[in-house]
């Protein structure tokens, strides 16, 4: 067939750093043929903190409130993973209460993660509402989040071989209330989202990315999930104790801005799986593993002594890293996080490399982009699912 | 069919009786119903901010406006005066003389076309001959305006909003032309008078909305395209181009841009109810309330009532689609460019042109019931 073309002059917009849509202070330079992209091109860095570089002097108790500031919305995973890296490396044993703790608090924030994910993913192509419902639901798992750890965001509650404090009494009772309540808040959502014929013609074959290409992209978590890849490192690493519960991998092989956002809703409804079947087992013992050496070894135990009773009780904050070097990873909500860390038997870590999830799913938005028109960038990007503090970092 | 009260004609007769020569009092009479409207339009758009407030905030599980006046109904004046004192900024390499004059023009096309709005049988400014077409031609005044703004702000963003915006009216002004050019053909009449009149006889079973249901739903998704509301909010997409042709507006030029989106909606929603609802008529004649009750239907008072309750049926009618147009923006997702202009051009024209061309057919088949 014989288009008529028109020959206009390519248009740079510049989207960002500071845009209604770019998730922080993500740039883009896109090239515009009209209304469709042309080309785009990320510029990144408006958020880096060095937060490698500040790793390397700190020890980790000392290190551990940085960390919440790389993905500040699921914060409890990039604590898990700071604590992971030395426990790994040391063979620093966690014992089972805190381990389902852990858990716990992972998953809930994985919840808390997709909630904050879904409604500015709405908001991106147009719908203001459920930005405003999910902080609903949001706020009981910060609730929650404080009255266990004292603080709503910034926790600072993962301790090397266990977490820093129990958990208060009646917070399990809590915890179990919150799911029940959150399961048909999710329906509520589907009703409300999934079959709008609008939102279904912004997402439906909107950011197509193949199996292979999800592969070779490097991709991980729920964007590889949607391209009918079925990894998942709490099932493929067996880490914590993930295999005490039974839960499914949510997986979908479309590929496209729609499969991510099933994929993300079923992992809620699995995340609450999850919790639920943790709060319900959640064993007695020792929450930290110095605890767990003062019980074991009795009344007469050199652990009842002062300085560990009440100076150093908590993991000691002269705590070294053991000569070695390792790779560390855990699923959080927005895929592979991990650690690359080098130990030279001190106190600080020698390199703290930090793979962030959001980083490497963010470097297939030019190819998903390019031929789309220039709403679907938003609708892309917002399926990413990034946040610029991990990105950055 | 009584003529209701002519206030026009009362203030004349009592001006002349006062002496005042004829000509003089028609000229003195000219000013006071404009001043009228234009009061009473002010007055709705600040409802209609409040009540975009306040409704938005019930879908939102928030609360909204509420310690600015009673239930926070100031909230829209306490906006209307921020606008005001804010600084007039134009930008540096902007042109200012189509900078200040898009605004303008987006502005005045929708308060003129409140000539033609009519709240009772001689409740209206003035009875054009043309009518509603007068209205549909000002609307596409608009676009003039807000591509002069959009190009004239001097960036990129604007550019791109602004020509959303003239592609949008255009694409949407055919499906609603036709839409109301079937309503047209059904009452022999452009005069907005002469429509809700063809829709008074059986009180609520011959407003158009039974005989014009396609033509109904046309004529509310174009009127949301051409008002440039949620899902059709392209030109000012907030996520996509920050805010459309308005970026680089701020002050009292911005509030140009806000009145004339809110006096839009307000004016798409009465011309709705005018149309389709039968405008100020009463889901009852109330010609015949007044033989029930056995009222002189000639009476001063009854003619006050009735006109009162002409005014407030409009109103409710309006006020009706403005919840609906609300409810909507915040209830859905924006549609894509590419999917608008598909809806418009592929979906609305050729069932608003069938719509059209069956009524044509049915006024032929029918003429009784299709104002033969």
């Amino acid at each position: 067939m014989v288009m008529i073309e028109t020959k206009a002059e390519r248009m740079v917009i510049n989207l960002g750093p500071h845009h209604p849509s770019m998730h922080g202070v993500l740039r883009l330079l896109v090239t515009l043929d009209g209304e469709n992209v042309v080309d785009c091109e990320p510029v990144l860095g408006y958020l880096h903190r060095s937060m490698e570089k500040i790793a390397e002097n700190r020890t980790v108790i000392q290190y551990l409130p940085y960390v919440t500031r790389w993905d500040y919305i699921a914060t409890m995973f990039t604590e898990a993973i700071t604590v992971n890296a030395p426990e790994k490396l040391a063979n620093v044993p966690v014992p089972k209460r805190a381990s389902y703790i852990r858990v716990i608090m992972l998953e809930l924030s994985r919840i808390a993660n997709h909630l904050l994910w879904v409604g500015p993913f709405l908001a991106d192509v147009g719908a203001q509402t459920p930005f405003f419902y999910i902080f609903r639901e949001r706020e009981l798992i910060y609730d929650l989040f404080e009255a266990a750890t004292g603080m709503r965001m910034m926790h600072n509650y993962f301790r090397v071989g266990g977490v820093a404090a129990d958990l208060p009494y009646g917070w399990v009772d809590k915890a179990q209330d919150f799911c029940e309540y959150f399961l048909p808040k999710v329906d509520e959502y589907e009703r409300l989202i999934t079959d709008n014929p609008i939102f279904r013609r912004r997402v439906e074959g909107i950011g197509t990315i193949s199996r292979e290409d999800a592969i070779n992209w490097g991709l991980s978590g729920p964007m590889l999930r949607a391209s009918g890849v079925k990894w998942d490192l709490r099932k493929v690493d067996h880490y914590e104790c993930y295999d005490d519960f039974d839960w499914q991998v949510a997986w979908d092989s479309g590929g496209d801005c729609m499969a991510r956002y099933t994929v993300r809703m079923r992992e809620m409804r699995e995340s609450v799986k999850i919790v639920q079947q943790a709060l319900a087992a959640l064993p007695g013992g020792p929450y930290e593993n110095l605890e767990a050496k003062r019980i074991a070894s009795g009344p007469k135990s050199e652990w009842s002594a002062p300085d560990y009773q009440f100076i150093s009780k908590k993991p000691s904050p002269t705590f070294k890293i053991p000569n070695g070097e390792h790779y560390v990873r855990m699923e959080s909500s927005k895929g592979e996080l991990g650690i690359y860390l080098i130990g030279e038997d001190s106190v600080f870590p020698w390199r703290w490399k930090i793979r962030p999830p959001g980083f490497v799913n963010l470097q297939v938005l030019p190819q998903l982009v390019r031929g789309m028109k220039i709403a679907d960038i938003m609708a892309i990007l917002g399926s990413i699912d990034i946040i610029m503090g991990e990105v950055d970092r | 069919m009584n003529q209701g009260i002519d206030l026009q004609a009362s203030f004349v007769e009592a001006l002349t009786q006062l002496g005042v020569p004829q000509a003089a009092a028609r000229a003195a009479w000219m000013p006071l119903p404009m001043l009228v409207v234009i009061i009473g339009v002010t007055m709705g758009l600040l409802v209609s901010v409040w009540l975009e407030r306040k409704i938005s905030a019930a879908a939102q599980q928030r609360i909204g406006p509420e310690y600015i006046g009673p239930l926070g109904m100031l909230a829209p004046v306490a906006d209307g005066l921020k606008l005001v004192f804010k600084e007039d900024i134009v930008p540096a390499k902007a042109d200012p003389l189509l900078f200040t004059a898009g605004p303008v023009i987006v502005l005045l096309p929708v308060f003129l076309s409140y000539l033609v709005v009519p709240f009772g049988q001689n409740l209206v400014i003035t009875d054009l001959g043309t009518g509603v077409f007068f209205w549909i031609a000002m609307g596409s005044v608009q676009p003039i305006g807000l591509l002069m703004s959009g190009y004239s702000s001097n960036n990129k963003y604007s550019l791109l909003g602004g020509l959303r915006a003239a592609a949008q009216s255009i694409s949407y002004e055919i499906p609603l032309a036709l839409s109301v050019l079937a309503v047209v053909m059904m009452s022999n009449s452009l005069s907005t008078i002469g429509i809700v009149d063809q829709q008074t006889g059986y009180g609520i079973l011959s407003w158009n909305l039974w005989r014009q249901p396609v033509g109904f739903v046309i004529f509310l998704i174009s009127a949301l395209a051409e008002c440039e509301r949620l899902p059709f909010d392209l030109p000012e997409a907030e996520e996509e181009l920050v805010a459309g042709y308005q970026t680089e507006y701020a002050g009292m030029r911005f509030g140009l841009f806000y009145i004339a989106s809110y006096v839009n909606l307000i004016l798409a929603s009465l011309l709705a109810s005018v149309l389709f609802l039968g405008g100020w008529s009463f889901p009852i004649p109330m010609e015949q309330i007044g033989t029930w009750l056995g009222v002189d239907a000639g009476g001063a008072l009854w003619q006050f009532a009735a006109a009162g309750i002409g005014i407030g049926m409009i109103l409710l009618k309006t006020y009706f689609f403005i919840f609906l147009a609300i409810l909507m923006r915040w209830t859905v997702p924006r549609v894509r460019i590419d999917q608008l202009l598909d809806l418009g051009w592929k979906f609305l024209l050729p069932v608003a042109l069938v719509n059209l061309l069956l009524t044509a057919a049915l006024k032929l088949a029918f003429p009784v019931a299709f104002g033969g």
